[in-house]
């Protein structure tokens, strides 16, 4: 480094020697980034503030103030933490998977999101460009979503202590009252409705960690998915209020392990035909390969409706008409034969069962 | 992997029509044994026993790397991936499975450093990675896995890497055919043998078994079109009375399979006496590393304690993987046995019967 000079070239100092400014850290985060002082405004104001800000996050209070909501209204709140490895994939990235992923949770309660709180803990050492990015990518993602980020915190720990980035996002919707959607309404008879095809999410990410040797264009399915569920619920509004007992996004552990918890909590059982499910090519070939199944491997993009049959063609349409589902297909039915159990009906007309996923999903030896 | 090629394999129409000529020729009931757990799982997953007709009965083989790697050998993995400068690696599956005190799942949550990896190769690519650490991979399973476990000390001699060894459990299909043919309780009248096993050592060693113990022997493969095919092949032979080696995984298997493959395993391994899980020792049923790649073996290269292995007294794993017993048959299966808390290794292994029985029938 050169000493810093006056105009003319003279040293500055009469001694000889100079003054070192402390560097301006802004390539990577550093400790202080988190230390709540100077540094933490900075990264705030030039990071945070300038893609996801809106008047409640500008306010500069310790909490935000949200607008009241009417009487006819309930509150649904969900929180939800994101560690992915790599932070960047085929199809998407930890920011738009931390807005997405809350903002599911809280549609698929019949619910408009609405705001949502983020919180993040931040390797030292990690590039400040990169964190840009992911950020740009929450604020587009949010924009989609219509909603606001109103609340956030950040957090750095030494290196080595988190893998480069975690986000919490915690979201709040409103819900009109009364409105019974929930795991525990679903009723033998309801059709089975998935949006698309599965394993995207799960294979993208799987294929972005560059363990398996073979490359494919697998792009993750990660989408705010609001919009077509509402386009879902208006088709499906009937004089008991709605068609749609229950959605769900078939995340961790896939539709096989969904459709579990909801046979259980709703003491039913579920026959879906394994010739419906939605699978693209890739994804199929590349399970068969390592020897996953498809329908336990993530979506995070994806939803489960469980729709009254009266109206099960025009909730289908509506989700058909939605980019997101565009490939949504009647899987199956709900019964009461088997309460608490998922079968599947296979190509063959044989029936098995679909148990949950156990542990960690892990690739077969040959 | 073309699609078209795969979904033939699994045309409903196709399967239906070699059902029903099974059903035309059978004309009492046969015992049939699949040697690979991947057959098993198949056979669970499409409910191939519901289609078929009630006289076919299957018996599950031993053919799970997994289920019938000694619990000696997953007692001296824990040991070696708990010490402080190892990195174990190991196929996925192994994690799970349950050692007399705990499984390799446990030895991570207690900081030792296990990684999955998909690959032998990708061990070695550790060892060049981490020259100040010991790497180890867990060289289990059939003839499959032999010829890329032999690759790996290959390549880690020609990189002149000195921190990379393996924990050899090889096991060989013939000699456990052969155990249980000649076991007094034996019921098995004809094999679909692994076709996976028969890509790398062809099927030249099977004419023999099939003359000496005059049972039909069919090269099987994995899709549900394979085994139907398979089963359909071995009944033709039971109602002529005869016993012949066939191929019916001929788009894959050759009768002299992959020489390459095998001329590397001649290279790195040599025959042994081997235990098996849950079977007993069978003479000449696996393969150890030479003397001269004894450098690369991890059974000499590290110091563990003696070994008392302790199966839970419950577990009748072992009669599954002769075919003695159904997994139903047993107490403890799901009750005190599940995927979540395994007593044996035949519940964890995605080719093992227990799990399969467990994730598919409603039968428990």
């Amino acid at each position: 480094m050169q000493p810093i000079s006056s105009s003319d070239n003279e040293p500055l100092s009469i001694l000889g020697g100079y003054c070192p400014i402390p560097l301006p850290h802004q390539e990577k985060i550093v400790l202080g980034h988190g230390s709540g002082g100077k540094l933490t405004h900075d990264l705030i104001h030039s990071i945070f503030q300038t893609r996801l800000g809106n008047s409640v996050l500008n306010s500069g209070n310790d909490g935000a103030v949200l607008p009241s909501i009417g009487k006819d209204d309930e509150i649904i709140v969900s929180v939800d933490s994101h560690v992915v490895t790599p932070l960047f994939f085929p199809g998407g990235d930890i920011g738009k998977l931390a807005i997405s992923g809350t903002v599911n949770d809280i549609a698929v309660m019949g619910a408009i999101p609405k705001y949502i709180s983020a919180g993040f803990i931040i390797e030292e050492g990690f590039q400040t460009e990169t964190l840009g990015q992911i950020i740009d990518s929450m604020a587009a993602t949010a924009k989609e979503a219509n909603i606001l980020v109103v609340a956030g915190d950040t957090k750095v720990v030494e290196k080595g202590k988190c893998d480069g980035l975690y986000i919490t996002t915690s979201g709040i919707g409103v819900r009109q009252n009364n409105l019974l959607i929930g795991g525990q309404f679903v009723k033998p008879g309801d059709d089975i409705i998935l949006s698309g095809s599965i394993g995207d999410h799960g294979m993208a990410v799987l294929q972005a960690r560059g363990e398996l040797g073979f490359e494919s264009k697998i792009t993750s399915d990660v989408a705010p998915l609001n919009g077509m569920i509402q386009m879902a619920l208006n088709a499906g509004k009937n004089d008991q209020g709605n068609a749609i007992h229950a959605m769900r996004d078939p995340t961790r552990g896939g539709v096989a392990t969904t459709l579990s918890e909801i046979a259980q909590q709703s003491k039913t059982g579920i026959v879906i035909n394994e010739k419906s499910i939605p699978v693209s090519e890739i994804v199929q070939s590349i399970c068969e390969m390592l020897g996953f199944d498809p329908l336990y491997v993530a979506n995070e993009g994806k939803c489960l409706f469980f729709v009254s049959p009266q109206k099960t063609e025009t909730v289908l349409e509506a989700i058909r008409n939605h980019d997101y589902g565009k490939d949504a297909q009647v899987i199956g039915k709900v019964v009461a034969d088997n309460p608490g159990k998922v079968l599947l009906k296979t190509i063959l007309g044989s029936t098995h069962l679909l148990e949950m996923l156990s542990g960690e999903m892990l690739p077969r030896i040959c | 992997m073309d699609k078209t090629l795969l979904s033939g394999f699994r045309d409903a129409d196709l399967i239906q029509t070699r059902v029903n000529e099974i059903k035309k020729i059978i004309t009492r009931p046969w015992v049939i044994m699949e040697i690979c757990g991947g057959q098993t799982h198949a056979i669970m997953k499409y409910g191939l026993e519901q289609i078929l007709p009630s006289e076919v009965e299957f018996i599950h083989g031993p053919g799970c790397p997994v289920c019938v790697t000694s619990l000696e050998l997953v007692d001296k993995a824990v040991q070696i991936a708990s010490q402080p400068n190892v990195i174990f690696t190991s196929y996925g599956d192994m994690l799970r499975v349950p050692g007399s005190s705990q499984d390799l799942f446990a030895v991570r949550a207690n900081g030792g450093d296990v990684r999955v990896v998909y690959s032998p190769l990708d061990a070695v690519k550790i060892a060049i990675n981490n020259p100040e650490k010991e790497v180890v991979f867990f060289a289990i399973g059939f003839e499959t896995t032999a010829p890329a476990n032999a690759m790996a000390v290959l390549q880690a001699h020609a990189l002149g890497l000195n921190n990379f060894s393996i924990l050899v459990s090889h096991v060989c299909v013939p000699p456990a055919m052969r155990a249980i043919l000649s076991s007094p309780s034996n019921r098995v009248q004809a094999f679909l043998a692994a076709g996976h096993v028969c890509a790398v050592m062809g099927y030249w060693e099977y004419p023999p078994i099939a003359a000496e113990f005059h049972i039909p022997i069919v090269v099987t493969g994995f899709e549900p079109l394979d085994i139907i095919e398979g089963v359909y092949r071995t009944i033709v032979q039971l109602e002529k009375g005869e016993h012949k080696v066939e191929n019916a995984y001929s788009r894959v298997v050759t009768f002299e399979g992959n020489r390459a493959a095998q001329a590397v395993i001649k290279q790195v391994f040599e025959i042994c006496d081997r235990k098996w899980r849950g079977i007993g020792t069978i003479p000449a049923s696996g393969w150890k590393l030479k003397q001269e790649w004894a450098k690369y073996d991890a059974d000499n290269r590290f110091d563990v304690k003696a070994i008392n292995p302790l199966e839970s007294p419950l577990c009748i794993a072992g009669q599954i993987l002769q075919g003695m017993k159904k997994p139903f048959e047993c107490p403890a299966f799901g009750t005190i046995c599940t995927p979540e808390n395994p007593l044996g290794a035949t519940m964890v292994s995605s080719e093992g019967a227990c799990a399969a029985y467990y994730q598919y029938s409603l039968n428990r």
